[in-house]
């Protein structure tokens, strides 16, 4: 196995924790120079950056009127 | 309280009203729970909002009082939540599956599978995760807490947050690739390459 392949095995298991930003500095500067250099980590890091967005924007749901009538009616009591 | 704590009060709650909505409903699975956690959070933070000394930190506090209200509400049911890891189980790979780097010069795969990947086939993949690991997700990739945060709120190790979020994400695409193959959307025979993995 080449450094490089290694490197990237390196970079994948770490990968999560690089996109949950739960690394150090330094840590993280070495995986962004990897993913710079090298177009199938980089490949494989956006793609897991662009299901983790969709992933993200459950959090956001139209709430059921009912739900707005419930919280206006807490609102006014308090 | 005074009318200027009501009034910040109800700006922020009507503002949050949608995520505050989106995240009971990812937590609960049900409209009618996440209704009932959402009032329940609600009339909780207005109990203690005296004890707020931040107001720039409203939000984050507000979520975390969704969050508690949830957790606590299911403390009983986390207990029996958790499957033993198997450690010689390996990660499912959305993206390993996709890439086919000697094929389709002219695609991707993966943007294609994104592209075609809806709210709604996302909402049935998370539905799906047994609860702990559904947890761990929503408050690590849909709350935005970090991993010690999350630990903190679950009452378990920074560790155990890590390895039940590996495993969340990994049931997660396992349940899209899946989801997508039973609609057709990616071919069955592609899943036979893999037979050997």
């Amino acid at each position: 196995m080449t450094d490089e392949q290694l490197r990237c095995e390196e970079v994948i298991a770490h990968l999560f924790a690089y996109l949950d930003e739960e690394m150090d500095a330094a840590r993280r500067a070495e995986i962004d120079g990897h993913l710079q250099a090298c177009r199938g980590c980089y490949s494989r890091a956006e793609f897991e950056r662009a299901l983790r967005a969709k992933v993200r924007e459950l959090g956001e749901k139209n709430a059921p009127e009912n739900l707005r009538q419930r919280l206006k009616a807490l609102l006014d009591q308090f | 309280m005074d009318d200027g704590d009501r009034a910040f009060f109800r700006a922020e709650i009507e503002r949050l009203t949608n995520r505050l909505y989106g995240t009971a409903l990812r937590l609960t699975r049900n409209s009618a729970d996440a209704e009932d956690l959402v009032s329940e959070a609600v009339t909780k933070a207005w109990a203690s909002l005296g004890q707020l000394e931040d107001r720039q930190a409203f939000e984050k506090w507000l979520f975390r009082i969704l969050t508690n209200c949830f957790i606590s509400g299911r403390r009983a049911a986390r207990e029996q939540v958790m499957e033993k890891p198997d450690d010689a189980e390996q990660l499912f790979s959305l993206f390993e599956r996709l890439h086919q780097p000697f094929l389709l010069w002219w695609s991707n795969p993966e943007r294609e599978f994104l592209n075609k990947l809806l709210r709604e086939d996302i909402e049935r993949a998370l539905d799906a995760l047994p609860e702990g690991f559904r947890a761990v997700v929503i408050l690590v990739e849909v709350e935005g807490y970090s991993y010690a945060e999350a630990a903190d709120l679950l009452g378990v190790p920074v560790g155990t947050v890590r390895s039940r979020l590996s495993r969340a994400r990994s049931l997660l695409q396992r349940t899209l690739w899946d989801q997508a193959q039973a609609a057709g959307v990616i071919a069955r025979k592609r899943d036979e390459e893999h037979v050997h993995d």
